[in-house]
């Protein structure tokens, strides 16, 4: 069951009536409000951001992740906070809605009592509201737009591109996209989203030349008061996803060109500067070290929903550095106050899009039942009914890959197998259908294959350090911002504070220990190399969901943790 | 992007544009293979050798030879090594990958006070070590930069 808009303020509203005495410190009673979206005016300028909502057009269910852990400097500091330290650190108060929308605490009541989040004809609503409430707004996309359901994949993210024009977006940058290829992203800009949406890269550059690709930046003037938007694009692109989609360009962070950058927009005369960023956040965190003359950072790529943004002082000066989350599940308001040519205060609200609350926008509502039509059949197949609750997001794993790893070991025949850990993908409740559509959350991508490789034991040792160190090198710059590889029917241990070819040990098949020159057969999916191929990962999921038509609840395949006691990315 | 420069690259055949080059004397890779190939110290299988090989077993470390790479390599078969000495008198720059099979990747001689800067292209296999030795005035220097080679994929 969940509440409609009515019902959720009335409770809101009884709650308060009663003061409420919170004995349960779960217990779902949310500090009321009057009108959870009011915002009080605050200075001249206001930017919206929204970022890796990861195609999802309709209101879903998100779990937030309860394993996120911090290395070298950052242990213990935002995003690498968990459930009750989250709380805890951004004085939320438990129960609360936003305890709800920022952790995964009670999470499959409180879902079942506040409902789905985000949605573009909901998110267009809250935009509508928050625009007329400042003279001086701009709407910002951070990027992963395109990509991440079934339509966007269907239509080559052409139903994202006519929902944010609609949206209002103003600017964006990118990573996901360019999994279309290079060339697509190119013509879309250059057609679609021209004299609309400007499609912002400082650091993409031709490979031959360094030619910039796309525009580094756009100068908007705002109530009065000149805005650079610097866009900054996901700077391992062709490597965490395939080289030949973008095989003329070279990425990297490049904090030297984003500095003469950041420099020339200044004496343009922009008063306040920011990056639309999909770095990640902890290497804009590192990045808002190095870089001065960034008034903020508008980050995206981790997925991280972090209530406030976290300042970091550098020779220059100041930088903010935030991150909104995914799957449309927040909308960012940063308002600032510039006085004098010089920024002057601030004040930031990750505010959770409760679908509830927010009375869907008719023409954007009307756009998405246009752009699912031909698509309804296919959508709504309904493959199984899951008796858990499926996710994905988590270092490790989720229940939802858990399933895809069970799927891939029995369709393929596989003794071990691999799934990437994304960090996209919406959440199911109890009870609720699997359908296609729910499938192609998490699976729907432009290399889809599966695959089946016979591996040495000294092979899948390197795959598994490899990875580890995309995700616990402590030096942010070399951490590419995925989640550790899900791993079915092979045990380990991680170690994740030794470095690269010492985290990973004690690898086990069926208790045995691994021998690093047998072969094993392996199964996996979403290959990066050119000329792989294979049977669609979703269908050979959908086969063995179609198979079993009710699926009991999974049980996560985790590595032994060492080294993890206390810390407070770990729930 | 300057498209008259990239048409103008692209009209031209590659066999004409080399043949153009060497003969304005741009390009004489037979009389620089002749002359002044230092095979012991490409030919090297180790660091030390190819060190010794450049003459420069124990280069001084020196902050002002400025690397810049990628991080991590988007293709470890074309690396993109750019490095620029700020050591007066530069005479030679040789760039050193410490894990290729025959570490010493290039060495660049320079003279009449040609500025020292020189970018080029690596193939790497594994992460590594990118070094670079300075011959300033019969001394060394060096500096040093790590770029990672990963298998790629599992990304965000």
């Amino acid at each position: 069951m969940s509440l409609t808009r009515r019902e959720f303020l009335q409770i809101l509203a009884a709650a308060a009536a009663a003061g409420l005495p919170l004995t349960d410190k779960h217990a779902l009673a949310a500090k009321p409000e009057a009108g959870f979206y009011d915002l009080t005016r605050f200075g001249n300028l206001r930017l919206l951001h929204f970022t890796d909502c990861h195609a999802q057009l309709l209101p879903v269910y998100f779990r937030e992740p309860s394993v996120n852990i911090g290395v070298g400097g950052a242990v213990g500091r935002p995003p690498h906070l968990v459930g009750e330290a989250l709380l805890k650190a951004f004085r939320i108060r438990s129960g609360s809605p936003e305890a709800h929308a920022f952790t995964y605490l009670n999470f499959e009541k409180a879902a079942r009592t506040y409902g789905k989040v985000g949605g573009f004809a909901h998110l267009a609503t809250l935009v509508k509201q928050l625009r007329a409430g400042h003279p001086g707004t701009l709407l910002l996309d951070g990027g992963d737009t395109w990509q991440g359901s079934a339509t966007s994949l269907w239509t080559k993210g052409q139903d994202m591109v006519e929902a944010c024009k609609l949206l209002g977006v103003e600017a964006m940058t990118a990573h996901w996209e360019f999994t279309y290829g290079g060339e697509w992203v190119k013509q879309v800009v250059d057609t679609d989203l021209k004299g609309k949406v400007d499609f912002l890269a400082q650091n993409v550059k031709t490979t031959d030349f360094g030619d910039p690709v796309f525009a580094p930046y756009v100068l908007r003037e705002l109530n009065g008061v000149p805005v650079a938007i610097i866009g900054q694009a996901f700077p391992y692109t062709p490597i965490a996803n395939p080289r030949y989609m973008v095989p003329d360009w070279s990425f990297g962070i490049q904090d030297d060109n984003l500095q003469k950058i950041v420099n020339e927009v200044r004496a343009k005369g922009a008063q306040v500067v920011v990056l639309l960023s999909h770095n990640g956040m902890d290497v804009d965190l590192k990045l808002a070290t190095r870089v001065t003359g960034i008034d903020a950072i508008l980050g995206g790529h981790t997925h991280d929903g972090v209530p406030q943004p976290t300042l970091v002082k550098n020779a220059g000066g100041q930088t903010l550095v935030t991150n909104a989350g995914s799957n449309g599940k927040f909308l960012a308001v940063l308002d600032l106050e510039v006085r004098a040519g010089k920024l002057a205060g601030y004040r930031y609200r990750l505010l959770p899009v409760f679908s509830n609350l927010l009375a869907p926008d008719p023409a954007m509502a009307d756009l998405i039942r246009k752009v699912r039509a031909p698509f309804e059949d296919r959508l709504n197949e309904k493959l199984a009914v899951t008796e858990g609750l499926l996710y994905r997001r988590g270092n490790f794993n989720g229940t939802f890959d858990q399933l895809i790893l069970d799927a891939m070991l029995e369709v393929k025949g596989a003794q071990i197998a691999f799934s990437p850990g994304f960090r996209w993908g919406t959440t199911l409740l109890p009870g609720e259908a699997i359908t296609m559509e729910r499938l192609m959350d998490q699976t729907a991508i432009t290399y889809p294959y599966s695959t089946l490789n016979e591996l040495t034991g000294t092979q899948i040792k390197d795959i598994l350090e490899d990875v580890g160190d995309n995700l616990f090198n402590p030096d942010p710059y070399l951490q590419q911002g995925g989640d550790m590889v899900r791993v079915g029917g092979l045990t380990y241990t991680c170690s994740p504070f030794e470095t690269i070819g010492r985290r990973i040990s004690n690898m086990r098949l069926d208790g045995k220990p691994i021998d690093p020159d047998r072969k094993y057969k392996v199964a996996g999916w979403a290959p990066v190399a050119e000329g792989a191929s294979g049977e669609p990962i979703w269908e050979v999921v959908a086969r063995y969901l179609r198979d079993r038509k009710v699926i009991t609840p999974r049980k996560l395949n985790l590595p032994r943790l060492n080294g993890m006691r206390d810390n407070p990315g770990m729930a | 992007m300057n498209e008259l420069r990239r048409a103008l690259l692209k009209g031209g055949t590659a066999a004409g544009t080399v043949a153009v080059a060497i003969a304005a004397g741009l390009m004489r890779p037979s009389q620089v293979l002749a002359a002044e190939w230092n095979k012991a110290a490409f030919d090297a299988k180790s660091v030390s050798d190819a060190l010794k090989g450049i003459g420069a077993a124990s280069p001084a470390d020196s902050k002002d030879i400025l690397i810049k790479a990628p991080d991590i390599a988007e293709n470890g078969a074309v690396v993109p090594v750019e490095v620029t000495s700020r050591i007066a008198g530069t005479q030679t720059i040789a760039i050193i990958a410490e894990k290729n099979p025959q570490p010493l990747a290039a060495s660049f001689d320079l003279s009449n006070g040609a500025e020292g800067y020189v970018h080029v292209r690596l193939k790497m296999g594994q992460s590594s070590n990118v070094k670079v030795v300075v011959n300033a005035g019969g001394k060394h220097y060096t500096a040093a930069k790590e770029v990672k080679v990963t298998i790629g994929g599992c990304g965000g």
